[in-house]
């Protein structure tokens, strides 16, 4: 176990020289990119803040919705296997099975859910736009 | 950002000047003020100053703007292409820069020059500046009479000859979801299944067929140059082609063109009912909502697939831009708009 301070932390600081050293000093194309830099380390801070809960809940919400499978152990595995079980879902939505009826439907809420996580990451302030802020 | 295949900006003042000298049968050329505009990862657009000493002695400084490839063998419209339609959207009195020279081989990529527009292109400071309340106003409606003046460019123009046409057989629709499945099945890192319910709905509710006329493409905030009265003029004709007029309108209000302001779904600036009436008063076709609806939705998910095309270029190795790296996170915003405009998983959302 390292010691304080943690990941978070010390990408606070990176992200805080950022906003407050680069982008009010420096004009033009490299200014803009260390605005850009910035909300990358806020997206990364997000990420690994949620994405343990994140990935279980989108195993959870693939088990209701396709025949439920036991998750791999580890991060990386679980990511992989969770590709390929979205490669499964977009096959059955390719092949006609979502456009009309009960597993529409609930194909439709699951994306919606998916797609809700993945914002909550990448741009929470297109939810608060949107009302759907929450969870 | 890479520089014009490695050309510095003193490397390219030279060039450019002695190319201009060429051209215009001049006893000196002065090129000054070079300065990138934008290094996007498909352009490069240079400004700068050059001040022409003609043989009869008359002396003359022209502003002008180079638009150049970015490195060899960019696979999009050529730059003698871009050019060309340019030429004949500026002839049809579509409010465009005014072409200048086309290049030749001395940036060692293709490139032309066009006179420079003094105005605004960053879409952030068009919709927050206070300089631009009153452009705002009127921005919808001024853009529903450009796109009246684009969509009635004669096809027969020679300057249109080279433009992508419809797929033989195919609708300009078909043709253009055709286009990006195919573009979308081959980059895609991700199994995206939001833009797989998007796909199965426009394949579904595929709009009849259209009357063809010259398409923009890419009309959208980010592409205008706009100053305190308004638009002055429409850039970034790479993507034209003969298409369905309504595809314009549909890509013109993508959510992530609004910058924030979700409640004008035209550029963040006016409503659709705006665009529509100025179109119409302006000699445009009579605009069918649902139609637009089916071209907006298409517009979000090629959006979302450019996302994904501008990410690869990071992850190819083709460019170490933050900006495009991170530009791969924004498919979750089309994915979402894609499920708002689809009603798919809202009742319980």
């Amino acid at each position: 176990m390292q010691d304080r301070p943690t990941f978070d932390e010390l990408l606070g600081a990176v992200e805080n020289f950022l906003d407050t050293e680069i982008v009010p000093n420096v004009p033009g194309a490299r200014g803009f990119h260390g605005r850009v830099a910035a909300n990358a380390i806020r997206i990364v801070r997000r990420e690994l803040e949620r994405e343990d809960e994140a990935l279980a809940a989108e195993w959870a919400g693939l088990d209701a919705l396709m025949v439920a499978e036991t998750p791999p152990m580890g991060r990386k595995a679980l990511r992989e296997a969770l590709r390929e079980r979205n490669e499964a879902l977009s096959a059955r939505i390719r092949g006609g099975e979502a456009d009309d009826g009960e597993f529409a439907q609930k194909a439709a809420q699951h994306v919606r859910n998916i797609v809700r996580e993945k914002l909550r990451t990448t741009d929470p302030e297109l939810l608060l736009r949107s009302n759907e802020g929450g969870h | 950002m890479p520089t014009i295949a490695s050309v510095t900006p003193d490397e390219a003042s030279e060039k450019l000047g002695a190319f201009l000298q060429r051209e215009h049968a001049a006893k000196k050329v002065r090129v000054e003020n070079m300065r990138l505009l934008t290094g996007g990862a498909s352009r490069q657009t240079w400004s700068f100053d050059a001040t022409v000493e003609h043989a009869d002695g008359r002396s003359e400084t022209l502003a002008l703007v180079a638009r150049a490839d970015p490195r060899v063998g960019v696979n999009t419209m050529s730059r003698e292409t871009e050019y060309r339609v340019l030429q004949a959207a500026y002839d049809a009195g579509v409010p465009v820069p005014r072409m200048h020279l086309l290049g030749d081989d001395s940036l060692g990529v293709p490139f032309f020059l066009m006179d420079h527009v003094e105005g605004e292109t960053i879409a952030r400071r068009i919709l927050r500046d206070d300089q631009y309340a009153e452009g705002r106003k009127v921005m919808a409606s001024q853009l529903g009479e450009i796109a009246a003046a684009i969509h009635r460019v004669p096809l027969d123009t020679p300057g249109l000859a080279k433009l992508p046409q419809t797929e033989l057989g195919l609708t300009p629709a078909e043709t253009e979801l055709a286009r990006i499945e195919a573009t979308y099945r081959s980059i895609t890192l991700d199994p995206h299944p939001a833009y797989e319910l998007a796909f199965r709905w426009l394949k579904r509710n595929v709009p009849p067929q259209s009357d063809l006329t010259l398409v923009h493409g890419d009309y959208r905030m980010g592409n205008l140059i706009v100053g305190p009265e308004g638009v002055r003029s429409v850039l970034d004709w790479e993507l034209a082609h003969i298409g369905d007029p309504m595809e314009d309108f549909g890509f013109l209000c993508v959510r992530s063109w609004r910058f924030g302001n979700d409640h004008l779904p035209v550029g963040g600036v006016g409503q659709r009912e705006e665009l529509y009436a100025a179109y119409e008063r302006a000699g445009g076709r009579k605009v069918d909502p649902q139609v637009q609806r089916w071209w907006e939705i298409l517009g979000n998910l090629r959006w979302g697939i450019i996302c994904i095309m501008q990410a690869r270029a990071y992850l190819d190795g083709l460019s170490k831009s933050v900006e495009l790296a991170t530009i791969g996170r924004r498919t979750a915003e089309t994915e979402w708009e894609l499920m708002e405009l689809l009603g798919a998983g809202s009742e319980q959302g």
